[in-house]
């Protein structure tokens, strides 16, 4: 079948949203930004028999906050919203780091926060920064609501633990901890229109403490990695060198050595998995003596 | 099977019956006949196509792809083309800059270019040179190695009517 049949659907509803994707089962892609969708219909590498758009379904595209309860971002937030949000550079900056990194303007004017997680590329600039911060996915299906927290969400490239007929709403991000500091970095050849060859996140907790006595030890940490993986990747034993530790030096590219052991790479087109790895290291390093060392907020 | 989809183009408003898979592109250009929006890579990568989409309810002017729209997602949306941004015969200040900075080799990716540059100006007015070069980086140039762009651009922020359309 060309990939000129498919029958167009637009619910007004969530729950319309949801019986039609259940309805259609397999056969049924939901349309959100479209950047990937519509190419991958082009070139033929998706045939779908209907395309569910669920841009009319109300407040699906907003930003909440609350500082009590933290953020919620609707799965229609594009990248360009998240960039420009500011709620978001004031209480997430690492999120609007991640987001004003993506592809170009006009991708970031159409492309969304849902699309990015589900298309689940490795790469996906998002989910480390949500996984670093402990975000959580919103998901609607059949059986009603249930949230799924994102570092369990990926279970391959382009698969999700989202059951046939679910649908992705919103993602949660807790409250701003005090004493935390994240921080995003990306390694690609351009420094616009490219995906990551490495993507490296990292939330660090410490006592919260007023300056100019910092306090050096880690209370909490995460080290999320992307592009690096079948699936963006919490590199759980670096993180469980450094949690409860004094910070300093050597700590620091011990955390970086066990991070870069922890990743899988693969050579591709974009970069080795030797390189890749190498990278992996200097970032988590770079990434946490930036924290450490420098001030960057939340 | 064809869908009722109603658009307003350059303030214009038409009501057409489009195949789903139509993108917004070829829908200008084919329906509409508005060719100054150029299919270039047909895959977001090289801005050609860019136009400039407000939807019912959203933020205003926002430049996007117009190859990775499907028409029928932009049913009740406004659309600003090259097309559209002269007014009463007088070049929009972009435009001139443009001219004036021999911005343009082959044309061919002129209108994506000052789309884009007219959205980035509406929410940067001032830019540096290096937010330029950002704000562009989803436009690709084959011809003027870019600095007559980026001097373009920057002399039509400098101008004090670099006024956003709509």
């Amino acid at each position: 079948m060309s990939w000129k049949q498919f029958t167009y659907l637009l619910p007004m509803t969530l729950d319309e949203a949801v019986a039609l994707l259940a309805e259609h089962g397999p056969e049924a892609r939901v349309l959100a930004g479209g950047t990937d969708l519509v190419l991958r219909m082009k070139s033929g590498q998706w045939r779908p028999g209907c395309v569910v758009n669920i841009k009319r379904i109300p407040g699906l595209d907003k930003i909440r906050f609350d500082p009590a309860s933290g953020l919620r971002l609707g799965t229609l937030v594009t990248a360009a919203d998240l960039a420009r949000s500011e709620l978001v550079q004031t209480h997430y900056p690492i999120l609007a780091q991640g987001a004003g990194g993506m592809a170009s303007m006009q991708i970031r004017n159409l492309a969304t926060i849902g699309g990015n997680l589900c298309n689940a590329a490795p790469s996906a600039d998002l989910a480390p920064p949500l996984i670093a911060l402990e975000g959580s996915a919103v998901v609607v299906g059949p059986d009603g609501q249930r949230r799924v927290p994102l570092d369990e969400f990926f279970l391959g490239p382009g698969q999700t633990a989202l059951a046939p007929g679910e649908l992705l709403v919103a993602v949660e991000v807790p409250a701003p901890r005090p004493g935390r500091a994240a921080i995003y970095l990306k390694n690609s050849p351009r420094r616009a229109m490219d995906i990551a060859v490495v993507g490296v996140a990292v939330a660090l907790t410490r006592p919260h403490q007023p300056a100019p006595r910092p306090d050096r030890r880690c209370e909490d940490v995460r080290v999320v990695l992307g592009a690096v993986a079948p699936t963006p990747l919490r590199a759980r034993r670096a993180e469980a060198l450094l949690r409860g530790q004094e910070i300093n030096e050597e700590r620091i590219a011990e955390t970086a050595r066990m991070a870069a052991q922890e990743a899988q790479p693969i050579d591709d087109v974009r970069g080795s998995a030797w390189y890749r790895r190498r990278m992996v290291e200097l970032l988590v390093r770079r990434a946490l003596l930036q924290l450490t060392e420098g001030n960057v907020p939340q | 099977m064809k869908y009722p989809i109603t658009l307003t183009v350059n303030c214009e408003q038409y009501k057409l019956g489009v195949a789903p898979h139509r993108t917004l592109l070829d829908v200008l250009r084919n329906d509409l006949e508005l060719r100054g929006t150029n299919r270039g890579c047909d895959s977001g990568d090289c801005g050609a196509c860019t136009v400039l989409m407000t939807r019912p309810g959203d933020e205003s002017g926002r430049a996007i792809t117009s190859c990775m729209v499907l028409a029928v997602d932009a049913d009740g949306a406004d659309i600003t083309t090259i097309e559209g941004l002269a007014r009463n015969g007088q070049l929009h200040p972009l435009q001139q800059a443009f001219v004036e900075h021999g911005a343009v080799q082959c044309g061919f990716c002129t209108p994506g270019m000052i789309l884009t540059a007219v959205a980035l100006l509406k929410e940067n007015p001032h830019p540096t040179q290096a937010e330029v070069r950002a704000g562009l980086a989803g436009n690709l140039c084959r011809c003027t190695g870019y600095a007559k762009i980026v001097e373009a651009v920057l002399a039509a922020s400098a101008h004090p009517v670099a006024e956003a359309t709509r």
